[in-house]
């Protein structure tokens, strides 16, 4: 008989509170590597949210407020740049590509962005992606509007169909611009990043929307034929560039930074999406050290319950040494018995966690944006099983020390 | 065959466990079976346990969870000794369990993959013996071994162990504070007689 079929029969014989034991090991396992692949998958899919670009520029205010409201779409510019700068500085030597982008408007809840029809061929996220489309095509005419793939899936829009954009971002805005609709001429294939959530007009489109409008009052007033000719935009919010050769993107910057005819900022992407996700880590960071704190709790459960039971099989023990057993053998067979608990509750953690990934999966997405792929362990997450399982040992050594003591003090002879 | 007489705290227990070599004793010498344990580390001592002595308890002999097989083989996972033994008497280590647990189980009908729980306190004692006398160790203990059986069990239990005794060719070291057997013994030892502190004690 091995020693391992011995621990193996043992915790047979104790099988309630070792599948409680089990249980709870498994379910920190899948907590811990579950918030640890969140985790990962956050900060890849954040980092892929845009990429090729070299610069980002809109008016002077912070790096990540400008990251945000340009990128994220989340909160507003403090002030636009004028349409001249931006035709001025998208000429300048050395620039590849501008997209200029023109934000302030909504669609029950969805931004609305007027760009240029190079944001559809230019624009890359995750590995060096540019957008897709799932149906129809690029805006055309004034009114054609391109949504994400979240926005058709959440409001069920398909080609052709009529939408009409209210005046600010509130969800629940009363001044629309009932007067003009928008025809839904493209729909964009899945990207996982803001994207999804954008509703992509013209620039001409935009101002079409504002003709006849003063501030955020409409006017009556008789309306010229809206043609992209003279629907030309005075102010833009922000505009994306990308160089001919990346060693040049900071001496654009500083031309930018520095830029006479009005203040101004440029932002590498990369730097500003660094320094933003730095500022959410320490959540990230807590979540972690919150799950750590659990699988102690776990380990901290296995230790009580092996001391608890260590008096009933104190017969036990003066038994395995009364047929030959070394001190050695009964501690090997305690540490034994703690690391087989710690092994079967890791591979099932792997199972609870692959289960509850699978289960989740489209719920997170569809509310997060975020796909959190069914993967095997990553070196990351192999190493804290493997201190998982150091740790488990080193808690199997406190009642394997306990027996030790309490077969030097009883011998062979049994008490029951 | 010996028999050790002494009345319970005569020092029985402690000496049990000297000869078992879980304790080592401040003076004086012990030789088992030609091993002088007071030369001897635990883990040699273990050994010599392991190789040379089987041991037989009043009770709780049995491992609850292990079966009857499971049981009775269990010195030949601590001793190449006992197990080369068994294979060469019986062929395997299983067989030579069943072979023995046969011969202390006259008319036994049940199964020997049972666990231990279900079986009857003389039962039970039957299994302590097929364990100690596997692999024929030199050093039979028994320590009080028929002490909660009934009066039949207890016969049926002496006679059967004598039987599997002689043989074995086993030393047979029974230890009761019980004179109804002493008999059946070439010599018979009292603890008072080899405990002096006993007397200081009383």
């Amino acid at each position: 008989m091995k020693l391992r079929l011995i621990a193996k029969k043992s915790l047979i014989s104790r099988r309630s509170t070792a599948i409680l034991t089990i249980l709870s090991i498994a379910m920190s396992v899948a907590l811990l590597l579950g918030v640890e692949k969140v985790r990962v998958n956050a900060q890849s899919s954040f980092a892929n949210t845009i990429s090729g670009t070299d610069l980002i520029v809109g008016a002077r205010s912070g790096s990540i407020q400008l990251l945000l409201y340009s990128v994220f779409r989340i909160g507003d510019a403090t002030n636009n740049i004028s349409f001249k700068s931006y035709q001025d500085l998208a000429q300048q030597k050395g620039v590849k590509w501008t997209i200029p982008i023109s934000l302030g408007d909504s669609h029950r809840g969805f931004r609305v962005m007027g760009t240029s029809r190079d944001y559809f061929s230019v624009y890359q996220y995750g590995e060096k992606r540019t957008l897709e489309f799932a149906s129809g095509k690029q805006f055309e005419g004034v009114f054609d509007a391109v949504i994400g793939a979240e926005v058709a899936n959440a409001l069920n829009y398909a080609i052709g169909d009529q939408v009409i954009v209210s005046h600010g971002t509130g969800s629940a805005s009363f001044a629309q611009h009932k007067d003009k609709p928008f025809i839904i001429s493209g729909i964009l294939k899945h990207t996982g990043t803001p994207v999804d959530r954008t509703l992509h007009v013209s620039l001409a489109g935009i101002e079409a929307m504002h003709v006849n409008w003063q501030g955020a009052v409409k006017k009556r007033k008789a309306s010229k034929a809206l043609t992209e000719a003279n629907l030309q935009p005075d102010s833009i919010t922000a505009f994306l560039v990308g160089l001919d050769s990346k060693i040049a993107s900071f001496k654009m910057q500083r031309y930018i930074n520095e830029y006479k005819a009005e203040p101004l900022l440029a932002i590498f992407p990369g730097i500003a999406l660094y320094e933003l996700w730095d500022l959410m880590s320490v959540a990230e960071k807590a979540l972690l050290i919150i799950s750590m704190f659990v699988v102690l709790g776990a380990l901290t459960g296995m230790l009580a319950v092996s001391l608890a039971g260590l008096n009933e099989r104190r017969r036990e023990v003066a038994i395995l040494r009364s047929v030959g057993a070394s001190h050695w053998h009964i501690m090997g067979l305690l540490i034994t018995e703690t690391v087989l608990l710690t092994v079967v509750g890791i591979l099932l953690g792997l199972v609870l966690l692959c289960f509850g990934i699978w289960f989740a999966q489209p719920i997170i997405e569809k509310t997060y944006g975020l796909f959190i792929p069914v993967t095997a362990p990553n070196i990351r997450e192999f190493g804290m099983v493997c201190v998982l399982l150091i740790a488990s040992l080193i808690v199997g050594l406190v009642p394997a020390y306990r027996a030790y003591k309490n077969s030097l003090a009883d011998g062979m002879s049994i008490r029951s | 065959m010996f028999f050790l007489r002494g009345a319970s705290g005569s020092g029985k227990s402690t000496l049990l466990n000297i000869i078992g070599g879980i304790v080592t004793p401040q003076h004086g010498q012990v030789n088992i079976v030609g091993h002088d344990f007071c030369q001897l580390k635990g883990l040699q001592k273990d050994r010599v346990r392991a190789d040379h002595i089987g041991f037989i308890f009043q009770q709780f002999n049995l491992i609850p969870y292990l079966s009857i097989l499971e049981n009775v083989i269990l010195p030949c996972r601590f001793s190449k000794l006992r197990r080369d033994n068994a294979i060469k008497r019986s062929g395997s280590v299983l067989e030579e369990a069943t072979y023995l647990l046969n011969r202390l189980y006259p008319k036994g009908k049940f199964s020997f993959h049972r666990t231990t729980s279900e079986l009857s306190v003389g039962q039970q004692q039957r299994v302590a013996a097929a364990r100690a006398l596997i692999g024929q160790p030199q050093l039979i203990i028994a320590d009080e071994p028929t002490s909660s059986l009934d009066y039949d069990a207890r016969e049926a239990f002496m006679a059967l162990l004598f039987d599997e005794i002689k043989q074995s060719g086993s030393t047979l070291l029974y230890v009761s504070h019980d004179p109804t057997h002493q008999h059946l013994f070439d010599s018979v030892v009292d603890m008072s007689l080899i405990n002096p502190h006993l007397e200081l004690a009383l």
